[in-house]
């Protein structure tokens, strides 16, 4: 633990995570923003928070400061919208499991493939890197 | 005097979970998987390998953390943590029973090793914690082992450096080392390998990094430890951040590792899995036969 190390510049560090296709890292700037939307999504690890919840969806977004588009996001159970909206996913997965359904639905719901065609491209070795590391780079 | 005799790494995946509640574990999908697991279980199970304590190494996935406290190091010094309630009810497994002597221990010697740690005296634990125990000791009544959770922060950016896990490692060997009771201790690094959760390039696997990482933890974790998060982040997907766990255990196991048992599989749910056994050069057992096991798609060029 004596070796100096090299400082790193935070813009570039920040930066270089909009480079990455179909990607949207759950920096300070996302956490700030869905904040709300988040907290929201923690207090369904409460049984009675999920009942009365799924009794009334609307009523209950409503108790939170939540932007309309988080809220209908939340409705629409659009997870790509809810991440748009600073959604991190192991928080939004309060939600989906609330809806008794798997990680693996949720990440297979944002890539615009059915259910089926999601799980059998993972079951082929998943997502080819080949292409989508950097938006800038091409490769 | 208390030893790190051993690390092991493994997937935390809640599918894993999930697979043994419903009896599927055996099934074409999951039996692979957990004949993978299995050499690992029965070694656990041989005289003199069962651990005392496990400092298991894990990332809490909104659980005991929101978004109002996000600690980058935390230890759990309680002397029980229940399973956390994570939108399905709790995972139906023993409470983890810590050891708050050797906790509270790591802890003080961490903090004047210039790591600030968070103590945790009252913490639910999420599958990040549990899953890993129920694949290495199966569905118990009670844990085998002490447990002292050990969660870091991978969610909310930036996490720890590749570097600062890598030299935690190393300190949380110190610290147990200067503990005076007899103590077989392990250190689990739990998560990844490559998977990505989130947004249209969710599903993505990197058969290629993750063998490199795999052999570069057993043989040069120095370079391995240098690699920047967007490295991870482009290679590995947004979730294979969860790697850098994997170089606080490989720290705690100073120079020269053997790497008795390695496990590479895809997929499980999202993920392609990785399960290794390492032990310290110096002290090392037997390698396991086989050595390294494939399986699923990974052994598709």
């Amino acid at each position: 633990m004596t070796d100096k190390k090299e400082r790193i510049d935070i813009h570039s560090y920040l930066a270089a995570f909009d480079d990455i296709p179909g990607t949207r890292v759950f920096t300070a700037k996302r956490a700030r923003q869905g904040y709300h939307l988040n907290q929201f999504a923690m207090s369904l690890m409460k049984e009675e928070n999920r009942k009365r919840f799924l009794a009334d969806e609307k009523a209950y977004l409503d108790e939170w400061d939540m932007s309309e588009a988080a809220k209908q996001a939340v409705l629409a159970r659009d997870y790509n919208a809810m991440i748009d909206e600073g959604g991190n996913v192991y928080f939004l997965s309060k939600l989906f499991s609330t809806d008794g359904k798997s990680f693996q639905f949720a990440a297979g719901s944002m890539t615009g493939m059915t259910q089926e065609e999601y799980a059998q491209m993972m079951i082929e070795g998943g997502r080819s890197p080949e292409g989508v590391r950097s938006i800038k780079g091409g490769f | 005097m208390a030893r790190v005799t051993t690390g092991i790494t493994s997937s935390h995946i809640p599918a894993l979970g999930a697979a043994m509640q419903t009896g599927t574990s055996g099934n074409d999908y999951w039996g692979p998987v957990f004949n993978g697991y299995q050499p690992i279980k029965d070694w656990l199970q041989q005289p003199g390998n069962m651990p005392d304590v496990v400092v298991l190494v894990y990332n809490d996935h909104a659980s005991a953390f929101d978004m109002n406290i996000i600690p980058t190091f935390a230890i759990g010094c309680a002397e029980k943590f229940k399973p956390a309630d994570e939108g399905w009810g709790p995972r139906p497994v023993p409470d983890v029973i810590g050891h708050p002597d050797l906790a509270w221990h790591i802890a003080q010697s961490l903090i004047l090793d210039d790591f600030d740690m968070t103590i945790m005296n009252d913490m639910d634990v999420d599958h990040g914690c549990t899953v890993p125990l129920s694949m290495m000791f199966g569905e118990v009544d009670k844990w085998p082992c002490k447990v002292i959770p050990f969660p870091v922060n991978v969610v909310t950016y930036p996490p720890p450096s590749g570097r600062r896990c890598f030299n935690l490692g190393d300190s949380i060997k110190a610290a147990v080392e200067s503990f005076p009771e007899d103590l077989n201790v392990h250190v689990w690094g739990t998560g990844g390998m490559s998977h990505q959760l989130q947004g249209p390039r969710a599903g993505l696997i990197n058969k290629e990094f993750d063998l490199n990482f795999i052999d570069k933890i057993i043989s040069d974790p120095e370079v391995l430890s240098k690699m920047p998060h967007i490295e991870y982040l482009r290679e590995a997907g947004s979730e294979g951040i969860e790697l850098v766990m994997w170089l606080i255990m490989r720290g705690a196991l100073g120079e020269k590792v053997k790497d008795l048992y390695t496990f590479y599989h895809i997929p499980a749910s999202n993920t392609a899995l990785g399960a290794l056994l390492l032990q310290p050069e110096e002290t090392a057992g037997e390698a396991l036969d086989p050595r390294r096991v494939m399986s699923g798609h990974s052994l598709t060029a």
